[in-house]
């Protein structure tokens, strides 16, 4: 079991609140291949409370790549090098003794770095509130299946569902767009009966909380698409493009 | 009107402003190769083809009007969302990882698309102006006055060349591009369009760049 430790040189993104300039500080660490990334990190921050220095601040929550909490750019990539896992489920076993490791933030005006690798992202919040909910009545519990929807298209549903609202996409994106988030929350309730009444409403409400935040125009990159932990697809976007061009057609509200 | 303004103005709008004037030039760049093309049918047949034009010069003029209101509204789009753009990622990364994560192609449309509009200042002042109230107007012998210019002038046929690549990066992600800003992206016609987006590039960039070749290499002067 007991592989070699990996010694590594880490670069990380040091700084002190929102308002002051940041930079680059050096560490070397040893560590079991088997820790994961963040293990790394709470061991580093262990040895540097022990020595009378600040922790590094990061954020995690689950560790089990569910909840979105953790999002670190590793090497320039959110979330590491490795496709379809979070930061909290990389591990060490992905890196080579004597690697270098750059750690910094998301990088985003509308995500401002709050300490450290701790970035604000209240801007999803904001744009969930403005549309990413269904209104009905709860009342009693209805019967399971009681409409019909097709397994092709609850399966779309689950998939745009999946997303974790970590901001990789921003964070990936060259224009810090929102748009793979925003479209996965508008499609997921798009794709549903129980998403129809608000369907157009909610694509131009949550499009223009996104804009109000500061966040790009997507470029059709699709960096996003390829740093998604959760592989959300970029076809959610051409789904938001699409319901939200015919909103704007259509839709009786002159104002939203 | 208010409400189309600001859907215009929205992220999307922007991006349907794009790919509306995108596609409007893609289909205009077929109609323009073709009748580059017909250079090859020889001078007197070019000619001709250029003269029988002078007939319908009202309509013409009306057509590039809409064209030069297409480009406006292209490039002035393009370049606001590019300082948006970046105005909205204001730091660097250490490491740039968008090379595992992206095409060059769509990471470049700023610079390709500037040097498309530089050739294009180029373009209109030397082949449009010539042809409509210049030289080549006055003399009728257009045939002979593209020859000599890329046969005369190798810097300006090495940079035509040049550009006419440039246009091939930025229509090998614009097409596409466009369809996916339309919501057109499905995953049984999507590849089919990106190959046809890539046909298309190619043919561009070696159809307007080959009369340049042509005229340099292979044209023995009169
Ligand atoms: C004949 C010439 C041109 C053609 C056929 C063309 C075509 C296109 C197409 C199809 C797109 C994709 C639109 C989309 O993503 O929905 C595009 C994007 C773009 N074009 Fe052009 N273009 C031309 C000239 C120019 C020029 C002169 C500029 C000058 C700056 C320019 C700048 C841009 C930029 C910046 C984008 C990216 C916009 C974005 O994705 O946000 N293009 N072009
Ligand atoms: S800590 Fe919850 S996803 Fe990583």
């Amino acid at each position: 079991m007991s592989a070699e430790n990996l010694k590594l040189k880490l670069k990380i993104w040091r700084q002190k609140g929102p308002n002051s300039a940041g930079s680059f500080s050096k560490y070397e660490v040893a560590v079991s291949p088997d820790t994961s990334f963040l293990e790394m990190l709470d061991e580093l921050n262990d040895s540097l409370e022990r020595k009378g220095e600040i922790p590094i601040a990061f954020e995690s929550d689950c560790r089990e790549g569910i909840c979105g909490a953790c999002g670190l750019v590793i090497n320039g990539q959110p979330h590491g090098p490795v496709p379809l896992i979070t930061t909290c489920q990389l591990h060490m076993r992905n890196f080579k003794n004597g690697d270098t490791i750059w750690i910094e933030p998301f990088r985003a005006k509308a995500f401002p770095v709050l300490k450290d690798l701790m970035v604000d992202r209240t801007g999803f919040e904001k744009i969930q509130q403005a549309g990413g909910f269904i209104s009905i009545n709860t009342g009693g519990v209805p019967d399971a299946n009681e409409i019909a929807i097709p397994k092709d298209i609850s399966s779309l549903a689950m998939d745009a569902a999946a997303c974790i609202g970590c901001g990789a996409c921003v964070a990936a994106c060259k224009n810090a767009s929102a748009m793979l988030f925003v479209s996965a929350k508008v499609s997921q309730y798009a794709l549903l009966p129980q998403g129809q009444p608000e369907r157009y409403e909610r694509v131009q409400k949550m499009v223009k909380v996104m804009d109000e935040q500061g966040f790009g125009s997507c470029t059709n990159t699709y960096a996003c698409e390829a740093e998604c932990p959760k592989g959300i697809s970029v076809t959610n976007i051409a789904r938001m493009n699409r319901d939200y061009m015919k909103a704007k057609i259509i839709s009786k509200n002159v104002e939203v | 009107m208010g409400w189309l303004s600001q859907s215009l103005n929205s992220s999307i709008g922007k991006k349907f402003v794009m790919a509306v004037t995108g596609i409007s030039l893609i289909l205009f760049l077929i109609i323009h190769l073709l009748n580059n093309l017909s250079m090859y049918l020889g001078p007197e047949t070019y000619t001709a083809l250029v003269k029988s034009l002078d007939g319908i010069k009202p309509l013409i003029r009306v057509i590039e009007l809409v064209l030069a209101l297409v480009f406006v509204f292209h490039i002035f789009n393009g370049v606001r969302l590019w300082l948006e753009n970046k105005k909205a990622r204001p730091g660097k990364y250490a490491v740039n990882g968008s090379v595992k994560n992206s095409t060059l192609f769509s990471r470049t449309m700023i610079q390709t698309g500037s040097i498309i509009f530089i050739f294009l200042v180029i373009h209109l002042n030397t082949m449009w102006y010539s042809f409509n109230f210049g030289e080549a107007h006055a003399t009728h012998d257009y045939y002979y006055f593209v020859a000599e210019a890329f046969n005369s002038n190798i810097i300006y046929s090495l940079f035509y060349i040049f550009a006419m690549i440039v246009l091939g990066f930025h229509l090998n992600h614009g097409f596409q591009s466009a369809f996916q800003t339309f919501g057109w992206n499905h995953k049984k016609y999507f590849p089919l369009i990106e190959k046809i987006g890539f046909l298309y590039s190619l043919v561009m960039a070696i159809g307007f760049a080959s009369i340049p070749v042509y005229f340099l290499f292979f044209y023995g002067g009169n």
